[in-house]
């Protein structure tokens, strides 16, 4: 393994990522569903680099900040900026990979799974989205490093939970991305996978990734995070995963009436 | 007479007339494309839209009669009105997608009987509601091949891109490949297709032919590549059989040839090698 660096957006020996500014910049975002309001004046900046925790419980909002900082859902206010610029520019030049939650995906669908890490490449392919000796590669590369070689040729219903998630994750790496969103991965996933994940995603952080991870998995979180975020509509806490894992500001998160009546007050 | 010869006859015997012959290119076109699209409709689940499409083209092909317009672009207008009618209602509104679906198309439906009997009948649109696929005209036959071109040449082109935003539409977005182009593209080549099907079956039946193939392909395997293979096969092979049916039973063409596709799927519903139900059951009493 090379490059152990992390947490320093300026090293020189992170290579080829641009090291001006933060990856992520959310300013002021406010979402609101008909009459849920799922996020409320979130502010948020994450460094290359960084594996940063996203911790709140169901219903917190966290795919909800994921899809507008994808751009799928348009904020009732504030912005949205990755790399300095339009998050349009960063999809254009496929530098945000997401990785969705399990229960968001067809898994029946007729694809092998290397049809699906295949897809990580479509961005930089010619219309036909033929591959070339590259994507093989790429996808080879990427299938390799999560373990499933060997299981390239499944049909992805039929695969354990944290195989299906190493597809994903797969994907994002074969995409080459800078920014990587995972909603939940390791919800539901074995601790050999769990393991796996959180070395991939340690590696990408070192080659200068910013790496996102929503969860309310807390055991895993000192271990891959290097900052971690309490988000409950609102971001309650943005410090250490050491500092947020504590029962006190837990507590503000997951217990969400406790919260609401301080807001009152 | 021997028996090979006799064999010839019957194969070669539909097939000495320029009706049959017709009937056989515009069947066979209509089937292609339809299979070829049915793929992406059933695994995104738009059955149902399939079925709105082909029923609210009605009015569209009863008003391009009465202007003397070919009946293609009435139909292709009035699926594309259709398709934005049901979105617009959908996400405009509480109702639900299906409930939108079911409101549009049975309205559209209706203004195309009501049309039809508020029309002088000079033309008999028994044909359009069942097909008239041994009366087809040049300018028919033409806009079926021209349409059937067109749109198997956009399938074959976005075929990735189609299963891509059928698979995860998040991530082609995430990824700069706009779902919401590719949404409108697809729904705008099933309106296409529907005017190829409806020239072969009817309106009735045009949305037999963008599900069934599909269906009947995914019973049979775990890849979307040889769905798109499979599915197209068996729909041409059906369209066949029907018409073979249809020449000798004399019998509804049409109704023939959505039989054959129909039974087919139910005979790989009950026998298919690995997802058909008798396997299944033998499995499960196998482990008990
Ligand atoms: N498409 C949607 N339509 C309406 N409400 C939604 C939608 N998606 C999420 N919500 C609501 O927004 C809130 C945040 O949801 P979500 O972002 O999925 O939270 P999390 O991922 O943390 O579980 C929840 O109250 C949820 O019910
Ligand atoms: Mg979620």
């Amino acid at each position: 393994m090379t490059g152990t660096t992390i947490g320093n957006a300026s090293d020189p020996a992170t290579g080829d990522v641009a090291d001006h500014g933060p990856v992520v910049d959310i300013a002021g975002v406010t979402v609101r569903y008909d009459d849920v309001l799922a996020l409320h004046d979130v502010s948020l900046t994450v460094g290359s680099s960084r594996v940063c925790g996203l911790i709140g419980m169901n219903g917190s909002g966290k795919s909800t900040l994921f899809k507008t900082m994808m751009g799928l859902i348009r904020p009732q206010a504030g912005t949205v900026r990755l790399f300095g610029s339009d998050p349009a520019h960063g999809r254009r030049r496929g530098e945000v990979a997401y990785v969705p939650q399990a229960e968001n995906v067809d898994w029946s669908f007729p694809l092998r799974v290397r049809d699906v890490v295949m897809m990580g490449r479509y961005g930089t392919m010619s219309m036909l989205r033929r591959s070339r000796g590259v994507d093989r590669a790429a996808v080879d590369d990427a299938l390799e490093q999560v373990d499933l070689t060997g299981l390239a040729s499944r049909q992805i219903g039929e695969l354990s939970g944290g195989q299906r998630k190493r597809v994903f994750v797969a994907r994002a790496i074969a995409q080459d991305a800078r920014l990587l969103l995972l909603d939940e991965p390791f919800s539901g996933v074995d601790a050999r996978s769990v393991e796996t994940i959180c070395q991939l995603l340690r590696s990408r952080a070192a080659a200068g990734c910013a790496v996102l991870i929503a969860t309310h998995d807390f055991d895993v979180l000192p271990e891959i995070a290097d900052e971690a975020v309490l988000l409950h509509k609102r971001v309650l806490l943005h410090s250490t995963p050491q500092t947020v894992l504590r029962p006190e500001n837990l507590a503000l998160a997951f217990m969400p009436a406790e919260t609401e009546r301080s807001d009152g007050a | 007479m021997s028996l090979f010869e006799f064999v010839v006859d019957v194969v070669v015997g539909p097939w000495q007339f320029e009706v049959m012959r017709r009937a056989l290119l515009v069947t066979v076109v209509a089937s292609l494309v339809c299979a070829v699209l049915s793929c992406w409709l059933v695994l995104i689940g738009w059955s149902l839209m399939g079925d709105a499409v082909s029923h609210a083209v009605l009015p569209g092909v009863v008003l391009a009669y009465m202007a003397g317009l070919p009946f293609a672009i009435g139909a292709f207008v009035f699926g594309c009105v259709a398709v934005w009618l049901i979105g617009t209602v959908h996400s405009t509104s509480r109702v639900k997608e299906d409930t939108s679906i079911g409101v549009v198309f049975t309205t559209l439906f209706a203004l195309g009987l009501v049309l039809i009997s508020a029309t002088p009948s000079q033309v008999d649109f028994n044909h359009i509601l069942f097909g008239n696929v041994l009366g087809v005209s040049d300018t028919d036959l033409w806009q079926v091949v021209i349409i059937g071109a067109v749109t198997g040449s956009a399938l074959l082109v976005k075929n990735r891109d189609l299963t891509l935003y059928a698979f995860d539409p998040d991530h082609a977005h995430a990824i700069g490949i706009s779902p919401r182009r590719l949404q409108v593209l697809l729904l705008v080549l099933l309106a296409l297709t529907v005017v190829v099907a409806l020239q072969a079956v009817g309106v009735i039946l045009a949305v037999a032919m963008v599900i069934i193939p599909g269906a009947t392909a995914y019973l049979l395997t775990n890849r979307m590549e040889r769905m798109l293979v499979i599915a197209p096969l068996l729909a041409v092979a059906c369209s066949v059989a029907g018409l073979y049916v249809s020449y000798y039973a004399d019998v509804s063409p049409g109704g023939a040839v959505v039989l054959a596709q129909g039974s087919l799927f139910f005979v790989l519903y009950l026998v298919a090698p690995r997802r058909g139900l008798v396997r299944r059951l033998r499995v499960a009493a196998g482990r008990q």
